[in-house]
């Protein structure tokens, strides 16, 4: 049975390069030169001890690992160019080809724009729940990352595991978490989501679920992420590691230099997790950018970060493996004209260079407000980079010389059949308002922004998602009790 | 050479953000019998006044207050001991330690801020990452700080600021030293909730509430 392509993806054949090649294998080099000479501070005694194993030279008291360039580029290689995120719903799995870009939801917020009462407030379980309802609906949406925001009414040791609960109560699209950051809640993590998957092996072959890391940069990266994603590595479920390097704090002044942190940061680890399990699937992650001058503040947005958020996919195809770059999550508080200026080139720039991910959707003040109508406004930019990345097919028919001569000097193309059969590619908005202006007033000024309002609550409203299995939120319940009982209390 | 010509080297230093220069220059005057608190109040002080005046003006930027602080914490560590010796209290506007919670290893922030602290006038200890609530308590008690700064970055961090501040209170010093929050995730409602004395979005926020606080 042919399986629908129930996600909206875009495959760019327009070409557009930021760097040239040259330039891509001198950031490479550069890359290789850190990793060798300065290294990589990988704060976990079991990370060290594999890294030593596989021939790189390590300092125990700074837990700083200097890496071989020949150890990079041997492990680095065996590291799959495709694979698939699965969603519980196979309709909704991800191909990622390496030509293909998707769109993902972005997190990890801890405020929410009330869909009813318009007020900013502390994000809960439920928000997480609703939040992936509205993106399981959105075929524009690939799959769940972060979760779109904190689940900060359940306890700390445990928000993991809610979370994962509220996800697929929410969502039957694949879910890649960045808060799972110990090993003990990584195994957790996965038990539950082998519940679904008919055990680990199940979990291999159809990862439903996968986690992202922060680095912690520059040349650095966080102890326990590294062994949670350790965990994952072992079991051969998909991860990567997302450096944030800000030019001027955690990075240099010059973007080159960023890009060379970048890589370093993003690359250190999965050379670990290919030394952990040669060929389990993993991804570059990125959200390079810089500091606001004036502040030191991250921004959320500027040119900066478009010329990274494009650049860097460049560099992950010399290595051939799939890239989640950070994109849209604009620093504006409000779903506004910076807003959408953010978002446009944030996506643009990554869509042309073939970006497998764009992480994501949604989110408002550079990633910490969860907004309704923002998540299904940036859907709208990503539908139409879709139409600009797919460009001008250039044939017989579209050069269209047979109406053309039909329709001759002063003529109109109205009723052409050849305009019935094509019109169809033209773009038509969801949320863009083109109403006339009188109309327009009559209604109330109603804007893409009002328009998104009413669609997200008829979503809230209306939209079933897949229903988990009989007894799994049971047994959910047991994993939660136990890993309480173990967690509770320790750090 | 004059001793107007040394503290003009020495506000130079700091505007330029040379470290190993202000070290040098400190070392040289006192060596040469100018007194630490001369070289502070007409030479690093007023050179660190200058950079507050074109930071404001939007002249200068925070990599070059960062740069500047930085020349005047080295000349400070010159300094400082020596007035210890001598007994001299030299003028600052209050005691700070600062640090990010314990499990937590996010600090690119929290430097900004007591970066922002010393450039300034601000006394700062940081005490670095994933610090525990009892190292908070001993160093705000062994230097009898004014404020005590808490920086998390995670919501699951966020927790150790209201641990800490129990802390303070079980050992009957909370009302001795104002605390203040932050963190991406902290918002002025955890802060409430939490008993801190203030919060701040960034490092001129930071800046702008210890004015308001001591």
């Amino acid at each position: 049975m042919e399986k629908q392509q129930k996600i909206k993806s875009i495959v760019p054949t327009l070409n557009f390069e930021i760097l040239s090649r040259r330039e891509v294998i001198k950031i490479h080099e550069a890359a290789l030169e850190v990793m060798a000479e300065v290294g990589v501070q990988f704060p976990s005694k079991k990370a060290l001890d594999i890294l030593e194993d596989a021939g790189c030279s390590v300092d125990r008291k700074t837990q700083v690992a200097k890496f071989p360039p020949k150890v990079v580029m041997e492990y680095i290689k065996k590291a799959p160019s495709q694979y698939i995120l699965a969603g519980r719903n196979p309709d909704f799995d991800i191909h990622l080809d390496g030509n293909t870009c998707y769109l993902s939801t972005d997190g990890c917020g801890i405020l929410v724009s009330d869909i009813d009462t318009g007020e900013i407030r502390i994000s809960t379980k439920k928000d997480v729940e609703r939040a992936c309802l509205v993106a399981d609906y959105l075929d524009e949406i690939g799959y769940i990352w972060g979760p779109s925001v904190s689940a900060q009414d359940t306890p700390a040791h445990l928000r993991p595991l809610h979370e994962l609960e509220a996800c697929m109560l929410g969502t039957s699209k694949h879910i890649q978490p960045e808060t799972v950051i110990s090993e003990s809640v990584a195994r957790y993590t996965l038990k539950m989501a082998s519940l679904l998957t008919g055990g680990m092996e199940g979990l291999r072959k159809r990862p439903i679920f996968s986690f992202m890391q922060c680095a912690t940069d520059p040349l650095g990266q966080d102890g326990g992420a590294l062994e949670a994603s350790m965990v994952a590595a072992e079991y051969g479920i998909p991860t990567g590691f997302m450096p944030m390097p800000m030019s001027c704090a955690t990075a240099p002044a010059t973007l080159a230099g960023n890009l060379v942190v970048t890589t370093v940061d993003a690359l250190s680890p999965l050379v670990l997790m290919q030394i952990i399990n040669p060929g389990t699937p993993v991804f570059f992650a990125a959200a390079p950018t810089a500091i606001d001058l004036r502040t030191g503040a991250y921004t959320g947005g500027g040119p900066e970060d478009y010329l990274l958020g494009g650049a860097f996919n460049q560099i992950c195809q010399f290595y051939n493996i799939p890239l989640s770059m950070g994109a849209m999550a604009t620093g504006a508080k409000e779903p506004n004209w910076q807003a959408g200026v953010d978002n446009v080139f944030s996506t643009l720039m990554p869509v042309l260079t073939k970006t497998a991910i764009l992480t994501g959707a949604g989110m408002l003040n550079g990633s910490k407000i969860f907004s309704f109508q923002q998540l299904i406004m940036d859907c709208e930019i990503f539908n139409m980079t879709k139409k600009v990345a797919e460009g001008i097919i250039v044939n017989e028919e579209t050069l269209a010389l047979e109406v053309i001569k039909k329709v001759g000097p002063r003529g109109n193309y109205l009723a052409e059949k050849h305009t019935r059969k094509y019109m169809k590619d033209i773009w038509q908005p969801k949320v863009y308002d083109r109403t006339p202006y009188d109309q327009w007033l009559s209604q109330g000024k109603k804007g893409a922004y009002e328009i998104a309002t009413e669609k997200a609550k008829w979503i809230l409203e209306n939209h079933k998602p897949m229903p988990l299995e009989k007894g799994i939120l049971d047994e959910f319940s047991k994993i939660m009790a136990e890993a309480d009982e173990i967690l509770k209390g320790s750090h | 050479m004059d001793k107007e010509k040394i503290f003009e080297k020495m506000q130079l230093s700091i505007l330029e953000g040379e470290p190993e220069l202000s070290r040098e220059l400190a070392e040289k005057a006192v060596n040469s019998g100018i007194s630490p608190l001369e070289c502070l109040n007409n030479g690093f002080l007023k050179g660190i006044e200058e950079v507050g005046k074109l930071y404001a003006k939007g002249d200068y930027f925070l990599p070059e207050l960062v740069a500047s602080a930085e020349a005047m914490k080295s000349a400070l560590e010159l300094l400082d001991p020596i007035l210890k010796e001598q007994k001299t209290e030299r003028k600052v506007l209050g005691k700070v330690v600062i640090g990010t919670v314990l499990d937590d290893i996010h600090d690119i922030g929290k430097s900004i801020v007591a970066s922002m602290l010393v450039a300034n006038g601000y006394e700062v200890y940081d005490l670095g990452v994933n610090v525990k609530a009892s190292d908070f308590i001993d160093k705000v008690q062994e230097v009898k700080a004014d404020v005590l700064g808490l920086s998390a970055l995670l919501t699951t961090t966020m927790p150790q600021q209201k641990l800490v501040i129990e802390e303070l209170q079980k050992s009957g010093i909370r009302d001795k030293v104002k605390v203040i929050v932050g963190g991406a995730p902290v918002t002025q409602s955890w802060a409430q909730e939490i008993g801190a004395d203030g919060f701040a979005e960034d490092a001129i926020g930071a800046v702008a509430l210890l004015k308001n606080l001591l």
